[in-house]
């Protein structure tokens, strides 16, 4: 194809201005004029030298890394005439049902707002100031009033919002066809069936060892375990960005999770990074937001109720409250088909010079958005890596979860991937839930808005995480959706009601990811 | 994308059936669109926006000699150009296409008509189209924009200048160069975003959200 040469062109200029003036550039651009003393660099051989002083020093794998990274979180390249707003999202009714939906939840901002009298942000006086800087490390012991605060909205919500998208140009008039959807969303975007799936996921066939299954108590570490962890430490010593994901698809041991992580998102923990927590925390300190309220209230509904997380209640405020205030965040943009949400200081509407987004990092916490941090409260306690991680996976992963969009690993791709799957290698089941009222849809979103996260046990989501990132794709959430419920499968045929349904798939604990997807995907006759 | 888009006519498009009868239910998976430029053209581009056609046929009308009487004979330019991978799914359904003179089987030389042979094979969709039709022409050859005389006749310097303990020329101007270009960069990427500040002069207190 004609354009293949100039459209890399296009993203090595793009990757450049985006590493040009970091941290890691002036760095690199200091480690280069220091080695310049150094008696192994030749006058002659300047360039190559440098060059190779640079790789034996690591600091040619750090950019490599840092390029990677900006790889990831590349905005789509569109085509010369399509405007921003089709490039985040090109299917215009998408689009404006992204728009109406987040018209909604401004409404409902704003009416709180003005129902409770509570600005939608405030400075604080210096006494609230000097408050809360002594009692950081425990805010949770803290029980402000929250009775008069609800959730802006909770999946359920957004699930009806969903159900509901039209595509005006589809064909409805057939009647029930073989094209036609029997499930909830109406929509036709390209999702992947089981043989498709075969082919992309490899890694989690019969044949290949993974964590999750071949780490099980009887069977012998020598046979896999050992090894694997030999080579997971050899990763994190080379600091190798995309050696570190491929090996997490095969699961990540748990000593050496937090540093394969690490290494996979970028995170540096580079004193700039440091710096830029504590400006978060200054600025949590100055002003307070009406969001807060909403945080406290779903910390307080989900991460504190749940067994395995209520420990981490205060870190948890510390990471969502600097959360709300990161400009950064407002990157992520360009290429979420969502908008932040803007207001005007002192009043002054329409005038642009006054024109701020809110909450600063333009991103409005749902009922349950909390449990997209609590597992990682596993990994880090240091909050400023904690939060570095759970940021970078936020603009990675999360965001996807709660816009809408036709992405492949967004939620419409993953609800619609969850149902056809069922349909096409469970449609008995499909069929009977269908008939008692209980559309597997409508128990099964909530497990995947939140990516598992406090359905599973905690070391079962850490392994489904690890691929997450590994294959670096929400797919295998959709994925794992479908094998719970062919897994409960006979238990399910039985059922006669929705609330039976929902018992007999209410507690997802004792589940073993790895085994259910590996059986779904490999050991299924098609 | 060369320069701006040439004048042209497009007519509406036209659906292919078989026989005479047409019914209500009758929905075509065929239309064929012709486009009627001003003057004879050599096509570099075209680009148009998709909405949900599947398969692309460009065909375009040429005229064999250089004058207005020589015969026309009509050419197959890109023969079921997918723009769909699935027909029956979204990829593809709203996006931008370019075809480029590179691409096309035939040179498009002195075209009079392009013909676009739309196909949506599936029953899926209700309607498809192909919008926002603009035909870019090739560049000429020779250049019309007449070079100044006092240009041609600058004769380039080639003593080494004596410098006096001054630094190279070419490397203060490279890096001053490079610092404008850094500065540029700056002051285009300059967002309240990369400072962090998401305040007005320190001020954040809002009323309302806005709607727009």
């Amino acid at each position: 194809m004609m354009n293949e040469g100039s459209e890399l062109s296009v993203t090595i200029a793009q990757i450049v201005q985006r590493l040009k003036g970091t941290h890691l550039h002036s760095q690199l651009e200091k480690q280069a004029k220091e080695c310049l003393h150094r008696p192994e660099i030749r006058l002659e051989s300047i360039k190559e030298d440098v060059r190779k002083f640079l790789r034996a020093t690591g600091w040619e794998r750090k950019l490599q890394n840092a390029v990677y990274r900006e790889l990831h979180i590349l905005p789509p390249s569109g085509h010369p005439e399509a405007p921003l707003e089709h490039t985040k999202e090109p299917l215009a009714y998408m689009r404006k049902a992204q728009a109406s939906w987040e018209k909604r939840i401004l409404k409902s901002l704003n009416s709180m707002c003005t129902e409770l009298g509570v600005p939608l942000a405030r400075k604080r006086p210096v006494l609230e100031q000097k408050e809360l800087t002594s009692k950081w490390n425990e805010m949770g012991a803290d029980e402000p009033d929250l009775s008069k605060f609800r959730p802006v909205y909770a999946p359920k919500d957004f699930l009806e919002v969903l159900i509901n998208l039209k595509n005006p140009n589809h064909d409805h008039s057939d009647g029930l066809t073989a094209r036609s959807h029997w499930g909830l969303i109406p929509i036709s975007l390209s999702v992947r069936d089981v043989p498709q799936l075969r082919e992309a996921y490899p890694e989690l066939s019969l044949s290949c060892s993974q964590l999750g299954i071949d780490d099980h108590a009887h069977v012998p570490p020598d046979l896999f375990e050992s090894e694997h962890i030999r080579i997971g430490k050899k990763v994190v010593d080379e600091q190798d960005s995309a050696a570190a994901q491929q090996y997490s698809r095969q699961g990540s041991p748990t000593g050496l999770r937090a540093q394969l992580w690490a290494l996979i998102l970028n995170i540096t923990n580079d004193p700039e990074d440091v710096a830029h927590y504590e400006q978060l925390k200054a600025a949590v300190i100055h002003h307070d937001l009406l969001v807060d309220n909403l945080i406290y209230k779903d910390v307080k509904l989900t991460a504190s109720n749940d067994d395995y997380y209520f420990v981490f209640e205060d870190v948890l405020y510390q990471v969502l409250l600097c959360f709300s205030r990161d400009t950064a965040v407002l990157e992520h943009f360009s290429y979420n088909s969502a908008t932040p949400p803007k207001s005007y200081i002192q009043g002054k509407t329409g005038e642009e010079e006054f024109a701020v987004v809110y909450p600063p990092n333009g991103v409005i916490p749902f009922h349950g958005f909390s449990m997209y941090v609590a597992p990682l409260c596993f990994l880090y306690n240091e909050p400023c890596k904690l939060y570095s991680v759970f940021r970078e996976m936020y603009v990675r992963y999360f965001f996807r979860l709660h816009s809408i969009s036709s992405s492949p690993s967004g939620i419409v791709s993953l609800c619609l991937q969850f149902e056809r799957l069922l349909q096409i290698h469970l449609p008995q089941l499909f069929f009977h839930l269908q008939e008692i009222m209980a559309q597997p849809l409508r128990i099964a979103f909530k497990w995947m808005v939140r990516a598992f996260s406090g359905y599973l046990s905690t070391d079962q989501l850490l392994l489904l995480w690890d691929r997450i990132l590994g294959y670096d794709s929400l797919e295998l959430v959709a994925v794992l959706a479908a094998a719970v419920f062919a897994f409960r499968a006979e238990n399910l045929m039985e059922v006669t009601s929705l609330a039976s349904a929902e018992a007999v798939l209410a507690d997802l604990s004792t589940l073993k990811v790895m085994p259910l997807l590996q059986i779904f995907l490999f050991a299924n006759v098609i | 994308m060369t320069g701006n888009p040439v004048d042209c006519t497009v007519k509406s498009p036209v659906a292919l059936k078989i026989g005479d009868a047409v019914s209500d239910l009758f929905c075509p998976g065929v239309y064929i669109t012709d486009i009627v430029l001003g003057e004879p053209e050599n096509i570099q581009e075209i680009s148009f926006k998709n909405y949900y056609t599947a398969y692309l046929t460009v065909c375009v009308l040429k005229r064999e000699g250089g004058t207005a009487d020589s015969p026309v004979k009509w050419a197959t330019c890109v023969r079921n150009h997918c723009l769909m991978a699935n027909p029956h799914t979204e990829g593809g359904s709203q996006d931008y296409f370019s075809i480029y003179r590179q691409q096309m089987l035939t040179e498009p030389d002195n075209v009079t008509t392009v013909r676009l042979i739309q196909r949506q094979p599936s029953s899926v969709w209700l309607s498809f189209a192909i919008e926002d039709i603009k035909i870019y022409s090739a560049a000429h050859e020779d250049s019309e924009r007449d070079v100044p005389s006092w240009l041609s006749t600058i004769t380039p310097v080639e003593e080494p200048l004596d410098l006096n303990g001054l630094p190279d020329p070419h490397a203060v101007s490279s890096s001053i160069q490079q610092m404008w270009a850094l500065t540029e960069v700056m002051q285009s990427s300059q967002t309240t975003a990369s400072v962090g500040r998401f305040d007005v002069d320190g001020c954040y207190d809002i009323n309302l959200l806005s709607y727009t």
